[in-house]
């Protein structure tokens, strides 16, 4: 038996197909199909969680996405705990573990529910008021009660094992909803041969015709035609249908977020599936068929388990067979309830009385439920309810007066009306308009190329909602390019009236009253909440709505919106659209980062950039550093050798034999034409026409503001050819930047870009025994120092590949950058390993590298300069052409404070006991004595143990730098004061004779 | 994400293809070295950041590699036109118009 | 103004809270102002606030077009630090620290501000480098900032991932304790009534559609919605909107206005003790009271001012979140928005006086104004009650684009090589 409430031949699920579930450690039995929240009902249990504020318990609001109160943790396993789950929303498996939360110790005894008790404390806004004295209290004390208090579920502390997938796709018709009306739109444009997609949140299709029961489309049982309909529709090459898939995001240009869940409701769904799926639509038309959402009524105590909405009963009842209740009470303010509570009765359950407050229910619905003997009490209130876990009594009264009488109940039906959803409409930047006539908000002004239809577009009649429809789906067809075809011919009969209701307290609950009548379930908003808003002051929606935190809840306000405005219009005695209705933003319900995310996980958070080299490298023993996206080697720590160990062997292997390095990350950009010099002449700081053919140079580029922006060597492969270097990160924005000046500024100049950065693997073999070891290797090019000297490139083979060799250095050595093609990268550099290892020499990394071109005081852009630096600060004058008419940065560097004295200028330091390495960042002062704030003169740069020089090196930034020379400073650490001399920046062959070797 | 339309491609895609690349139609100075204080402050920092019809630049960095401008609706995001580098600049107010109608 | 203290609230609890005043009122504009301050978020109310209170200035109108505290102010990540590099900037933000230890009392107003610290991570040697400059400079300007070892991170911030496979594994961190959050709309609201009750009118839903100047070229008063506000002296404070209102007024501004997003996840029960931010992988994170898990984006590429931005750019900012705290995964995005942020191109602001004499703006805070609130208003209302700078401010004018003199925090994390 899978419960109580199961009414034998009720509902849609089949009485064999039993699921076995724990709910906080007890066992119960489900039908496949159920969802949670009709799982327990059917087995007795309408207490379902706590709500935020107050701990009161709650059981189900509804039956759907709106759910406000029936939340709870669902555990596969310990990594995958999903807090905050709707009952309503999550179907049941074999073996679900679903626990309650917000509750300590339990569910039915929650001590968090003595908060209640100090309510009228508790009002709306409280914490501002109080909670400052005495000062540190509020971090020590209040505060982390009150956060333990506040939060609902329980956070995931192990990494999710599940993984999610992803779908970009382009559609010519999105439908948004897969109710009558969507199902209708669907199909007439699906005939036409356009692409169609239509989601739906739920499992089924149908939408309301899921308890609608006594709707016929074409003469069929309605939510038969829904299900036909929906697989006609899948079997169409041309549509797609998506269910248990919510349209959360509805961004620009009819970009369209979904999120399906493909596994939540699978016993054991097996590794290959993903949890998840983010579907990214890019639609030419969106038919929004979202449909309507119900709103409770506002009354003291209308949060009790077993008040719940009308059409989520008559959903238990005739989707999942289930009773609510058995002695039922109705209270309403329109006509859809009474179907709910024919239903019911029909159904076998006691329907004690219908509260209606309206004195004129809808036609014929007074015979109605004479003939099934149900009392009906029309301009009566409930104003009150009884029950401590679940309802047990509604005190009834009628509205003009008279004594109130108890009726005993087990279950409390409720509505005040429908409340279209236009929430997707809202995000895409439509804007609502008020109804006076029907009082309440509909689409208005269009922003993006979509069309609501049914409910949502406050269609209420059914007919009247497929004809819409269908006219809206044929129209998008036919604007998306659809063929012509027969519109769909589709008779809908037998459907409630839906139309009319209430918005806001109702009696027993108004402005004279103290009593708790909720608004917004899940955060304890009560009408009186939103009354003590207005007096302080809180006029307009958004304050009334952050005051109160109305509508802020995990349901954003899908219930409660409408009424808090409704409460917070009559208090300021305005109408509804002059008070505002707040925007609706994404997500319509929420969405596991782990969708969004998808495959953006680990190696794809940002994938790798490898050198050819990489695999030697790796072989070799190397520690790679992340640069950019790069990954670059470090050192090559031997056995034994830490990292300033193994940098010391490997700066002085270079020095004394040599060294190989990969160099390979550096950016290349190779610059054709026959005006690529005058094109960078204009690029870099430097003159580049009289650079002749087979020469390298090093350049300065600069930003239009005249500081230093990327650095590197030029070599002119032609008379029309420079192959250019760039620093690794700034590869792509260096490119970026000349192509901008080329294409827009300088468009005359006959010149072409391109990135060869990863075409050219690039290993650099620096020291005095670099031309011993490459000379054997290398074909058609003379290597003699006479032949090629130093800033020298030749075109020719290396182990009988191409190259372009230049003879450059960035460690003050004699050496060669070895570029070929980045296939051969590899080969050709275990080639020269071949030859180096036995000589002596070492493969060395970028600390290696870093240190060697510092002893020699070669800066690194982003390291030593940073963006406000121009090179004249950098004691790089010496490359700034001083004939050029114009470069850019050329006006950048004439700028008042660019030319003013006291600018910071990079310097060397040494510290006064040699073996004192400075922190890189460390700031420099005149006076280690001062006061704090202290007076800074500048920072360290860069600093290094040299081993080559036998003391630690430094370079840094000083106002005034250069004419400190000489000059003692101090470095101010936490635990002492380290005194340096400022030098020149060249630590190690000042002469620079070694480059000639 | 946006869609645009590449002029050079004629072509609409996505915006992960693009690059935007600030204000449009201000010219780099020809006599770059001669202009004044305020002159160069004019060119490279003050920017008319319009709310309405804004003319920008944009790259199709990951397409043709062209930088091209549009014009473009900085309320609502809307591109009224994009067009080819060194095309002249449009009339606003006949963009307005035209973004206007195309609403109706 | 009517105290607010835990009696107040008991006694108030006694008779249902019929009993509290108006925490501002909503007047009419008068004909006349001695200053007007154009837009009503954190920076705008307080500098109307410390006009009154420390300047005895209270003849001012607060002109706001929406509804005050709705820009910016709240729709923010309620980040609050001082660890920044450019002595400029540390005295600024440090002296806006200062203020927010005691701003509730101050305003008597929690305004919730809690020191859970904030922790900036390193990915990189270049991160390292960039936040031991940051660090030795902050300890000498006196302003706290310590290095953090990974497996200090991580006990700091239990959830973190410091392994060492991670893409981008955590190197370290700069964590500055005082750093932490604060409840955006009470400081809105806090300002908006200690204001109104000394005499400010707040004046919403009042767009600013000009601003009248003399024939000497000062400032008469502006032209808005609901009529002519005259004032000798004008504050704008428009965040956003700061380059249309400037406009007006014929001032051309280095300014561009960005999306910028945000979101928070669905509350659950404490598990992120205080504030990390990530600029290598874009992240900024932190767990509201509420316990939701507040989570700022970055700006997306182009300018606007529609208050919405592409999900591309929130699927980044999640990426990030769920590589350095894979725990998230199965969180779920409750609600995201977009604000307009007006980037300067040193990524620092404009607190400064104008070319038109009796206009003052306060503008260019791009992505972090929220945390400058209370410094950046006291020092904006010196400026207007002086006609002058306070030396915290001075160096923030607008000449500085001229001269070259920027304060480029942007630039002083560039590029690694």
């Amino acid at each position: 038996m899978s419960g109580a409430n199961r009414i034998a031949g009720a509902g849609r699920l089949t009485p064999a197909r039993t699921v076995r579930f724990t709910f906080d450690g007890d066992i119960y039995t489900g039908l496949e199909g159920d969802t949670l929240a009709s799982a327990l009902i059917a087995n007795g249990v309408h207490l379902m969680g706590r709500s935020f504020k107050y701990h009161r318990p709650r059981g189900v609001l509804g039956a759907g996405a709106e759910e406000p109160n029936a939340l709870m943790g669902i555990e596969r396993d310990k990594a995958r705990r999903q807090p905050n789950v709707r009952a309503t929303v999550q179907e049941v498996f074999e073996g679900m573990k679903a626990v309650s939360q917000n509750r300590w110790p339990s569910l039915g005894f929650d001590v968090g529910a003595v908060n209640d008790l100090f309510s009228p404390f508790f009002a709306a806004g409280f914490y501002y008021k109080t909670f400052m004295w005495p000062k540190a209290a509020w971090q020590k004390l209040y505060e982390p009660v009150i956060r333990s208090a506040a939060g609902l579920g329980v956070s995931p502390d192990e990494a999710d094992t599940d993984h999610y997938a992803s779908r970009y796709v382009h559609c010519d018709v999105l439908v948004i909803g897969g109710g009558v009306s969507g199902l209708s739109a669907a199909l007439a444009a699906a005939r036409t041969g356009v692409s169609v997609i239509i989601c739906d949140e739920q499992a089924h299709p149908g939408g309301a015709l899921a308890y609608e029961t006594g709707v016929a489309v074409n003469g069929e049982p309605g939510f038969d035609w829904a299900v036909e309909t929906a697989c006609a529709l899948a079997a169409m090459d041309n549509v797609r249908v998506l269910t248990r898939t919510t349209a959360f995001g509805y961004y620009a240009q009819n970009f369209v977020g979904l999120a399906e869940r493909v596994t939540d409701h699978l016993a054991d769904p097996g590794p290959e599936l993903p949890r998840e799926r983010l579907w990214q639509v890019r639609a030419k038309k969106v038919i929004l068929a979202t449909g309507a959402i119900e709103r409770h009524m506002v009354f003291a105590n209308n949060d009790r388990p077993g008040i719940m909405l009308s059409s989520a009963a008559r959903k238990y009842l005739n989707h999942y067979g289930v009773a609510v209740g058995t002695k039922i009470g109705i209270y309403t303010a329109n006509d859809s309830a009474y179907e709910t509570a024919f239903d019911l009765k029909r159904a076998g359950a006691s329907v004690e009385a219908i509260v209606d407050c309206r004195d004129n229910p809808g036609e014929g619905l007074l015979s109605k439920a004479a003939d099934l003997g149900i009392e009906v009490l029309t301009d009566h209130s409930v104003i009150n309810t009884s029950g401590a876990r679940r309802i047990s009594a509604m005190t009834v009264k009628r509205n003009r007066g008279g004594g109130s009488r108890s009726v005993a109940v087990d279950a409390l039906i409720m509505s005040a009306g429908w409340t279209p959803s236009v929430h997707m409409f809202s995000q895409s930047r439509g804007k609502v308009a008020w109804d006076a006539e029907t009082e309440r908000f509909l689409p208005g002004e269009y922003a993006q190329d979509c069309t609501s239809v049914g409910a949502c577009n406050g269609t209420d009649e059914l007919q009247a909602s497929i004809d819409e429809a269908v006219a809206a789906g044929s129209e998008a067809a036919k604007a998306t390019g659809g063929k012509r075809a027969a519109k769909p011919k589709l008779k809908g009969t037998g459907a409630g009236n839906w139309s009319g209701g209430m918005a806001g307290s109702t009696a027993g609950a108004g402005p004279d009253t103290t009593v708790k009548a909720f608004v917004d379930f899940q955060n304890d908003v009560t009408a009186k909440d939103i009354r003590l808003a207005v007096r302080e002051g809180m006029h307009s929606i958004e304050h009334v709505k952050r005051f109160t935190t109305n509508g802020m809840a995990s349901d954003q306000g899908k219930t409660s919106n409408i009424h808090g405005l409704a409460i917070a219009a009559e208090a300021l005695g305005r109408d509804m659209p002059e008070v505002g209705l707040t925007t609706f933003r994404p997500p319509y319900t929420p969405v596991t980062f782990g969708s969004i995310v998808n495959h953006g996980r680990g190696k794809l958070f940002d994938p790798a950039r490898k050198t050819p080299m990489h695999g030697w490298e790796e072989d070799h023993g190397a520690v790679f550093e992340d640069v950019g996206q790069w990954k670059r080697a470090w050192f090559y720590p031997r056995a034994g050798e830490d990292m300033h160990a193994a940098v010391n062997r490997e700066c002085r292997t270079v020095r004394e034999v040599a060294g190989l390095f990969d160099a390979s990350t550096l950016g290349k950009i190779e610059v054709v034409g026959p005006d690529a010099a005058k094109f960078l002449d204009l690029m870099y700081t430097n003159g580049w026409q009289k650079l002749k053919p087979g020469r390298c140079k090093y350049g300065i580029m600069l930003r239009e503001d005249g500081f230093i922006y990327d650095d590197g060597v030029v070599a002119r492969i032609a008379e029309d050819r420079f192959h250019v270097t760039t620093t690794t990160g700034g590869a792509p924005r260096v490119l970026h930047h000349m192509e901008d000046y080329l294409q827009t500024e300088f468009p005359e100049l006959d010149v072409w870009l391109t990135s060869t950065s990863e075409q050219w693997a690039v290993v650099a073999v620096q020291g005095p025994k670099a031309r011993e070891i490459i000379a054997p290797l290398v074909e058609d090019i003379d290597l003699s120092n006479e032949a090629m000297p130093h800033m020298s490139a030749r075109e020719g083979r290396i182990c009988g590949v191409p190259t372009r060799l230049f003879r450059v250095s960035f460690t003050g050595e004699a050496g060669f950058e070895v570029n070929v093609p980045a296939d051969y990268g590899r080969a050709v550099w275990e080639a020269i390993w071949a030859r180096a290892e036995p000589l002596g020499a070492c493969a060395y990394g970028t600390e290696t590298m870093h240190v060697l071109r510092a002893e020699k005081g070669f800066i690194i852009v982003g390291q030593d300069t940073d963006g406000t630096v121009t090179p004249q600060d950098a004691g790089l004058s010496w490359a700034i052409a001083k004939a050029k008419p114009d470069f850019v940065g050329i006006r950048g560097l004439m700028r008042p404070d660019l030319v003013a004295e006291g600018r910071k200028q990079l310097v060397g330091l040494k510290t006064k006991n040699p073996k004192t390495v400075l922190e890189e960042g460390a700031q420099i002062v005149a006076d280690p004595n001062q006061p704090v704030p202290m007076k800074m003169l500048g920072h360290v740069t860069s600093s290094y143990w040299s081993e080559n020089c036998g003391h630690s090196i430094a370079m840094a930034l000083i106002a005034d730098g250069r004419a400190k020379t000489g000059e003692t400073l101090y470095v101010p650490m936490p635990d002492r004061t380290i005194e340096v001399e400022v030098t020149g920046t060249v630590f190690f062959d000042e002469k620079g004779e070694r480059v000639n070797g | 994400m946006l869609q645009i339309y590449c002029p050079y491609c004629k072509e609409e895609r996505p915006e992960l293809e693009f690059r935007h690349a600030g204000e449009a139609h201000i010219a780099r100075p020809a006599d770059m070295k001669s202009i004044s204080d305020e002159e160069f402050e004019g060119y490279f920092f003050i920017r008319s950041n319009p709310k309405g019809i804004a003319f920008e630049r944009w790259r199709h960095v990951h397409g043709c590699g062209r930088f091209f401008n549009a014009a473009r609706d900085t309320v609502s995001d809307k591109f009224i036109t994009t067009y080819e580098a060194g095309e002249p600049k449009p009339d606003a107010a006949e963009l307005a118009a035209k973004s206007g109608e195309a609403d109706k | 103004m009517r105290k607010y203290s835990i009696f107040a609230v008991a006694r108030e609890a006694m008779r249902g809270h019929k009993g509290w005043p108006q925490q501002w009122t909503s007047p009419e504009p008068k004909k006349q102002y001695d200053v007007i301050i154009v837009g009503a978020g954190g920076h705008g109310l307080g500098a109307a606030y410390y006009l009154a209170k420390q300047h005895g200035i209270t003849n001012v109108a607060v002109v706001e077009k929406g509804w005050l505290g709705g820009g910016n102010t709240g729709r923010n990540t309620t980040i609050i630090r001082s660890n920044y590099l450019y002595d400029e900037s540390a005295a600024l933000y440090n002296h806006a620290m200062k203020m927010w230890d005691g701003l509730s009392q101050d305003l008597n107003y929690n305004v919730m501000y809690s020191a859970r610290g904030v922790m900036m991570l390193a990915h990189n040697v270049h991160d390292v480098q960039g936040a031991q400059r940051h660090i030795h400079a902050n300890r000498l300007n006196g302003v706290q900032n310590e290095w953090l070892t990974p497996e200090q991170a991580k006990e700091y911030c239990p959830p973190l991932n410091i392994s060492k496979t991670a893409r981008y594994p955590v190197m370290g961190a700069a964590l500055q304790r005082c750093g932490g959050n604060a409840r955006h709309d009470a400081v809105a609201w806090g300002y908006a009534r200690g204001a109104a009750n000394r005499g400010v009118d707040i004046i919403q839903n009042c767009a600013v559609t000009g601003i009248r100047r003399a024939a000497n070229g000062a400032v008469e008063g502006v032209e808005t919605t609901r009529g002519f506000i005259g004032a000798k002296k004008v504050g704008v404070v428009a965040a956003g909107h700061s380059s249309v209102l400037m406009e007006m007024a014929g001032v051309q501004m280095p300014l561009e206005s960005y999306p910028l997003q945000a979101l928070v996840s669905e509350p659950v029960k404490p598990i992120f003790p205080c504030v990390v931010m990530s600029n290598t992988v874009h992240a900024y994170i932190s767990q509201s009271d509420k316990g939701e898990l507040v989570i700022g984006a970055g700006t997306d590429q182009y300018t606007s001012y529609s208050q919405t931005g592409g999900l591309h750019i929130l699927t980044h900012t999640l990426d990030a979140i769920c590589e350095m705290f894979p725990i998230f995964s199965r969180m779920k995005m409750l609600r995201s928005w977009g604000g307009i942020v007006d980037v300067t191109p040193d990524r620092s602001p404009i607190l400064a006086k104008t070319p038109v004499p009796g206009l003052y703006v306060n503008c260019g805070w791009g992505t972090g104004g929220f945390k400058a609130t209370p410094g950046s208003a006291h020092v904006f209302a010196h400026t207007i009650a002086n006609d002058a700078p306070h030396p915290i401010n001075a160096p923030f004018t607008l000449e500085r684009f001229r001269t070259g003199r920027l304060i480029d925090e942007a630039a002083a994390a560039a590029v690694a090589h």
